[in-house]
């Protein structure tokens, strides 16, 4: 059996979040070197401050500031700094409770004794970033220390130009396998030979073939090669630029029933002005040096197809 | 909430009197008493998704004239993950939901995810496992990138050449083939939604210059399918409270009743899968109205939302859900029987044209069909409307949710 193909796939994007009233003044009192809870109806402090009452569900808006210094709940030690982490070398998970606050805070604890050095109950205090923009990173981390209560800087929780979004960039990293059936699909490409597999209940031919038929659910296994020409079952003319394509517009998109195939896929049309492409249109893959894919398709010459013979195929 | 801990005054009878009037095979009939939108735009900055769901929420609570403390359950639907980057909505949002300590729990199917979530919520108390429940779907589109989450850089597989709109122009185009339909139908059913939008307070496009020539006069995008007849890009919400016979009868204001709601669902690509007017739509639509006791739809329903996120899937889903006979849908869109004042009204609301916040959009429909038969929908009202369809579908055609909503509760 041919090689099962793998390849990394990264899901990344900038995601922007805008911030409502509360989260907004939190975000920006860190920009400030001010650290600010939120007071519920029951007359606690959340830090970070939260827009509605976890016990009444009603809209919180008393902001109190609290101190930079605090206790330290609960920690986890973190043995190996990993992308995106808050320091670059071993440091320790901790919740802080910032003196005036009732909840904890998650951060980074900066330990450069190690794990050994780090208890519950420890007083740490916040480490400022250098740069700051409104973002929870304002805090580099905490540090531990020993002397007392941080004093307040009396903010009322209002400040000039006020943070009101942030981007939350997320990125996946998987490894990706499109498994037996369409690694041999893939595979038969690079020969420029189109191979889908047969359904042994429906007998319908699947191109790319997934390894199982969706509608009968069963697995697919015997080979049928198909077209490699085709016919244009119907399409739509793309007049916006693709970010990411290097295709110049207009150009058509078009499903095509390849000879043989059950099912159209999908393909560009090229080789002909894209206000003369119709459905009934025979045609057959370019293929580009690279392997894999076709890059596009283009006429054969043939006489159009007749319309009940792919009316299906749409 | 249990009734034990439920506050005497909110709940005059009880779960347990109501059931002792229901047979104990029947379901519970089911009442929209409550409904909320946010004013839908293209970016609300002004405010976090917590804050967003929250208004629709406060709003669908100031309409039942209900309390967080009289929700018994949640239940929350939003778009694909990718499409905003928020994994765990029933996480995040809990406590801007009023959800803490009550059962909360997510729906999650693709375009249709409004119509699916009002459903799950709607069995919820069919089912009598709880009285009164809030749903709620929501989209915050300025904070991601739709066609970034429908094109994600698959290995191995050829990127989709053309998106979204891409996706559908070519079933169009097969529409108009099958049919016949003159070419400019398409226009007369933006020209309608977006003039019903200018009745509609919520919605997100109040294009009050539009003429039926700017329509046909905007460019192609994925020809046949013009710019002016492609559904916005929004951020919203919307909300219901959906409550039980008892909860129905202590409502301030006139209730829609559950008469008819289904789910279907179908493989994306299949061979033999009619993109045009999918199995799966027909079916559900056929379920809808057998449990509604619908004969003849076109004969029996007053007005439809229906989920139309560019303009040609008027004419087609008019043929998938029984309205017409297939090759006709174009002819009651071409003569005027879909418009505010035709015979059957369709997206009277301006429809996902006017108003695109993914997630919500199916919800929308099914909000809309519920404030047009309690007579609640203002200027966009339809006279006298007293059995509506609400309708949603998603993905590549092929998740579909509905429901029937009448004025007069359900009589078997």
């Amino acid at each position: 059996m041919p090689e099962v193909l793998k390849a990394p796939l990264v899901v990344e994007f900038p995601f922007t979040r805008s911030l409502g009233p509360v989260q907004s003044a939190f975000l920006t009192g860190l920009r400030e070197r001010v650290v600010l809870g939120v007071r519920t109806v029951d007359g606690r402090t959340l830090v970070p401050p939260v827009e509605y009452d976890p016990v009444t569900s009603e809209e919180l808006s008393e902001l109190v500031e609290v101190a930079g210094t605090g206790t330290v709940t609960t920690w986890a030690w973190n043995h190996e700094s990993r992308r995106g982490q808050p320091l670059d070398r071993p440091f320790a998970w901790v919740l802080v409770r910032l003196d005036g606050a009732d909840t904890g805070l998650l951060h980074a604890l900066d330990a450069p004794g190690g794990p050994d050095s780090v208890h519950t109950g420890m007083r740490v205090r916040v480490r400022w970033a250098g740069e700051r923009s409104g973002a929870i990173t304002d805090i580099a981390c905490f540090e531990p220390h020993d002397d007392g209560i941080a004093e307040l800087t009396g903010s009322d929780g209002r400040f000039e130009n006020p943070v009101t979004g942030i981007v939350a960039p997320a990125r996946l990293d998987y490894t990706y396998s499109p498994g037996r059936a369409q690694s041999a699909y893939i595979h038969a490409l690079a020969e420029r030979r189109v191979v889908g597999e047969r359904c042994p209940s429906c007998r319908k031919v699947y191109v790319p073939p997934r390894g199982a038929c969706p509608t009968c659910g069963v697995a697919t296994s015997e080979r049928v090669e198909v077209g490699p020409r085709g016919t244009v079952t119907t399409y739509c003319i793309v007049n916006i630029k693709a970010k990411n394509l290097d295709i110049e517009v207009p150009y058509v998109y078009a499903h095509i029933a390849l000879d043989g195939a059950d099912l159209a896929l999908h393909g560009r049309i090229g080789g002909i002005p894209y206000d003369q492409v119709r459905m009934g249109l025979r045609v057959e893959p370019v293929w580009s040096d690279g392997g894999g894919h076709p890059d596009h398709y283009r006429p054969t010459g043939e006489p159009d197809a007749d319309y009940e013979t792919y009316k299906e195929l749409l | 909430m249990s009734p034990a801990t439920r506050p005497a005054s909110s709940r005059a009878s009880s779960p347990a009197s109501s059931q002792a009037t229901t047979p104990a095979t029947g379901k519970e009939p089911v009442a929209v008493v409550g409904i909320g939108q946010t004013k839908h735009v293209a970016a609300r900055r002004d405010v976090s998704i917590a804050g967003l769901v929250r208004e629709a929420a406060r709003r669908a609570l100031e309409d039942a004239e209900l309390t967080w403390a009289d929700i018994d359950a949640v239940v929350i639907g939003k778009a694909p993950d990718f499409f905003e980057g928020v994994m765990m909505p029933e996480l995040y949002l809990a406590d801007a939901l009023g959800a803490v300590g009550k059962p909360m729990l997510r729906v999650h199917t693709a375009g249709s995810v409004g119509g699916s979530t009002a459903l799950v919520a709607t069995n919820l108390i069919a089912g009598r496992v709880h009285g009164t429940v809030l749903t709620l779907a929501y989209e915050k589109q300025s904070e991601s990138n739709a066609m970034w989450g429908l094109s994600l850089p698959i290995p191995f597989q050829q990127p989709l050449l053309a998106g979204a709109g891409g996706f559908f122009a070519p079933h169009v185009r097969a529409y108009m083939r099958r049919t016949g339909a003159p070419d400019t139908v398409g226009s007369l059913v933006a020209y309608k939604d977006r003039r019903n939008a200018l009745k509609n307070p919520y919605a997100h496009l109040h294009e009050h210059d539009i003429t039926l020539e700017k329509v046909q006069a905007s460019p192609m995008l994925w020809d046949p399918i013009r710019y002016s007849e492609t559904c916005p890009s929004s951020d919203g919400a919307c909300a219901m409270v959906l409550t039980d016979r008892a909860g129905a009868a202590r409502s301030p204001r006139p209730a829609a009743w559950m008469h008819g709601g289904a789910m279907r669902s179908e493989p994306t690509l299949f061979a033999g899968k009619d993109f045009v007017s999918p199995q799966a739509g027909k079916d559900c639509a056929a379920d809808v109205y057998r449990q509604a006791g619908i004969a003849d739809p076109r004969r029996d329903i007053d007005a439809v939302e229906m989920y139309v996120p560019f303009s040609w899937y008027e004419p087609m889903w008019l043929e998938n859900l029984g309205f017409a006979d297939e090759g006709e849908g174009w002819k009651l869109t071409e003569s005027g029987v879909t418009e505010l004042d035709g015979d059957l009204p369709v997206n009277m609301s301006g429809g996902v044209l006017s108003t695109n916040p993914i997630g919500a959009s199916g919800m929308i429909r099914f909000a809309e069909a519920a404030l047009q038969v309690r007579g609640q929908a203002g200027e966009h009202q339809v006279d006298g409307a007293r059995r509506v369809l609400g309708h949603a579908y998603g993905g590549g055609s092929q998740f579909f949710s509905m429901w029937l909503v009448g004025a007069e509760p359900p009589t078997s």
